[in-house]
């Protein structure tokens, strides 16, 4: 089931999200990382990190709160022992980077230009800016257009540019404009919600940071919601759907909300086979709907309830949708 | 890593108590066939629609070949996934991954070995010792615990040490107070050329301060609170120094749980030291 990410071809919709699936080589015991749509890396900084202090992971209901605060080896360690064990398997790489300011990010982008490999480009978009008081970049419009524009003009025209989204901002649609006014080729979203939880027993919170990003089922109606806007506002912007999916219906949901792939991400760790289980019941979910095409039902929750039964199957429907979708 | 894991819906075979513990045997012939003492196990709890999205980690007790091979592990009811564990009877399913983790190293020649365990924490003591009497080495066991109940497999330590020493913390088995408390007395006595130790953290700091007094090696498997067990969910570090002298965040799943005893950071667990690879500059504060 062949899938679009901006003008990339991808053999099959089912990502893993970014910071989920470690190098690749852990998931490579469990799952053929080369048949994945794409691996999305964890975001790659310019340095190397420690991140951040233990307690950093919180179970809550369907959810997980974590603050594992970007730990990596630095863009140098990933082009040396990282992106090249991908590459040489033909795994198809989407690299995700991080930095604290729009010099940060575009230098990453620099580093990335020349690297084999790379079959897209990730920026995420919640880390704190420090050159506006840690403001994250994700929550401000101009400062995530800054990152999207200077991101785009350092990469090779073919890599596609991503820009994540992050659920919990004013208005969703302002910063998804702004990222594609600016050079985004797609966007994925949604990135983790901040939560927190508080142990009731040491009356202290769990994580060692306070608060953490929320994901797992608890949060797949945002990422829904989120999906839903941008897709009404920009429908032919490819999204990359991503939030608690945890199932081939789950990600249908998300499709038909408007993305056109779907990342899978805390579901890996409670269950390493995750994504070919998800690709089967997603293959199945549209067979049975009648779809031929994962195109032609993107978006489709997005038409009226009528509509629906009586030109799913008409070719003008079918031209309308695969422009949506490209 | 050893063996590749793998992962299996095994069916539970037998499920018992043990003083204030369970432990569950599941046939699961591809993780037994991987097995090597210090390795542990994945589960996930809650059933197919469960809530509860981390898996349980715990240290293989025991592996079998019974009905081509079953894997045993020990818990003690913590919360709502241990609980839901306690409640599963001979042939539910059960959704394992392993054998997980850098196993125990073993010595190459003949050598005393002493074997510390705290609470539950001695579960997997046993399986190395059945490993270390085949490599002609001496077996003596020290384990403790807050009270007699909690205190794991003391039965089966008499049967395979040379020497068995038994503590508690309420005095109600053994000596009164802590494994670490009689340790010196015990590395003198058995002349131990080497330490392995599990349980939590604060034992494991204290096994190896006086270990590096004796100045003899001391291999711990650590407990960190950990999401997948593979290495994918990075919530599992710990600040180790690797051979380079370098303290890195290592994660103790897929890094560990066995490390070197005086590598592991015991004092600075919780915190990122400020000299760790890629430590935070103050610049990135938020």
């Amino acid at each position: 089931m062949r899938a679009y990410l901006a003008h990339v071809e991808l053999p099959n919709p089912i990502l893993t999200a970014a910071g989920c699936a470690g190098t690749g080589r852990e998931l490579a015991p469990f799952a053929d990382v080369t048949r994945l749509g794409a691996l999305t890396t964890r975001s790659i900084t310019m340095a190397p990190r420690a991140g951040r202090p233990t307690p950093r992971m919180a179970e809550t209901p369907s959810g997980l709160l974590t603050s594992v605060g970007l730990q990596g080896p630095g863009v140098d360690a990933f082009l040396a022992r990282e992106l090249p064990w991908l590459a040489e398997r033909g795994t198809r790489t989407v690299v995700s980077i991080a930095g604290g300011s729009v010099a940060e990010y575009t230098a990453l982008a620099r580093r990335l230009a020349d690297a084999p490999g790379v079959t897209a480009v990730e920026i995420n978009l919640s880390c704190p800016n420090v050159e506006d008081r840690g403001r994250v970049f994700a929550r401000d419009a101009v400062a995530a257009a800054e990152v999207v524009a200077s991101v785009r003009a350092a990469l090779r025209y073919d890599v596609p540019v991503v820009a994540k989204l992050a659920p919990d901002v004013a208005d969703v649609v302002a910063i998804a404009r702004a990222c594609v006014d600016s050079g985004a080729d797609a966007l994925a979203m949604i990135n983790t919600p901040i939560g927190m939880s508080v142990d009731v027993d040491t009356m202290r919170p769990v994580l060692a940071a306070g608060a953490g990003g929320l994901s797992g089922p608890a949060i797949r109606p945002l990422a829904v919601r989120c999906v839903w806007q941008v897709h009404a506002a920009l429908p032919g912007v490819p999204l990359v759907g991503m939030g608690g999916v945890t199932s081939g219906r789950d990600a249908l949901e998300l499709v038909l909300a408007g993305a056109c792939a779907v990342a899978v991400g805390t579901t890996l760790f409670h269950d390493p086979y995750a994504c070919p289980r998800i690709l089967r019941e997603l293959e199945e979910l549209l067979q049975e709907r009648g779809f031929d095409r994962l195109a032609d039902a993107v978006g489709v929750a997005h038409r009226p309830a009528q509509a629906r039964v009586d030109s799913s199957r008409t070719d003008a429907s079918k031209i309308d949708l695969e422009e949506s979708s490209l | 890593m050893a063996g590749t894991p793998v992962q299996v819906t095994g069916t539970v075979l037998t499920t018992r108590r043990v003083d204030a513990y369970h432990a569950l045997t599941v046939v699961a012939p591809a993780i037994a066939d991987r097995f090597r003492p210090g390795h542990f196990v994945t589960v996930a709890v809650g059933g197919p629609r469960t809530s509860m999205l981390t898996r349980r980690a715990f240290a293989v007790h025991d592996v079998k070949p019974d009905y081509g091979g079953t894997v045993e592990f020990v818990f003690a009811v913590r919360g709502a996934g241990t609980a839901w564990l306690a409640g599963r009877k001979a042939r539910d399913a059960l959704d394992m991954v392993g054998p997980l983790g850098r196993p125990f190293p073993l010595p190459r020649d003949p050598a005393t070995c002493l074997l510390v365990g705290a609470e539950y924490g001695s579960a997997p003591l046993f399986a190395l010792a059945d490993a270390l009497h085949q490599r002609n080495c001496r077996v003596d066991f020290v384990l403790g615990a807050p009270s007699s109940d909690r205190v794991f497999g003391a039965l089966r330590a008499r049967r395979m040490g040379e020497t068995t020493t038994l503590t508690t913390e309420d005095g109600s088995l053994g000596v009164r107070g802590s494994v670490v408390d009689v340790l010196p007395s015990v590395i003198t006595d058995t002349r131990a050329d080497v330490v392995y130790a599990c349980g939590p953290m604060p034992v494991l700091r204290g096994v190896t301060a006086v270990c590096v007094q004796f100045d003899i090696p001391v291999q711990v498997s650590v407990e960190e609170a950990m999401a997948c067990g593979i290495g994918i969910c990075m919530t599992c570090t710990v600040p180790v120094i690797g051979e380079d002298g370098v303290t890195r965040m290592v994660r103790a799943c897929t890094d560990g749980p066995v490390f070197r005893g005086e590598r592991v950071r015991f004092d600075d667990v919780g915190t990122i030291p400020f000299d760790a690879l890629g430590a935070p500059g103050g610049d990135r504060a938020r």
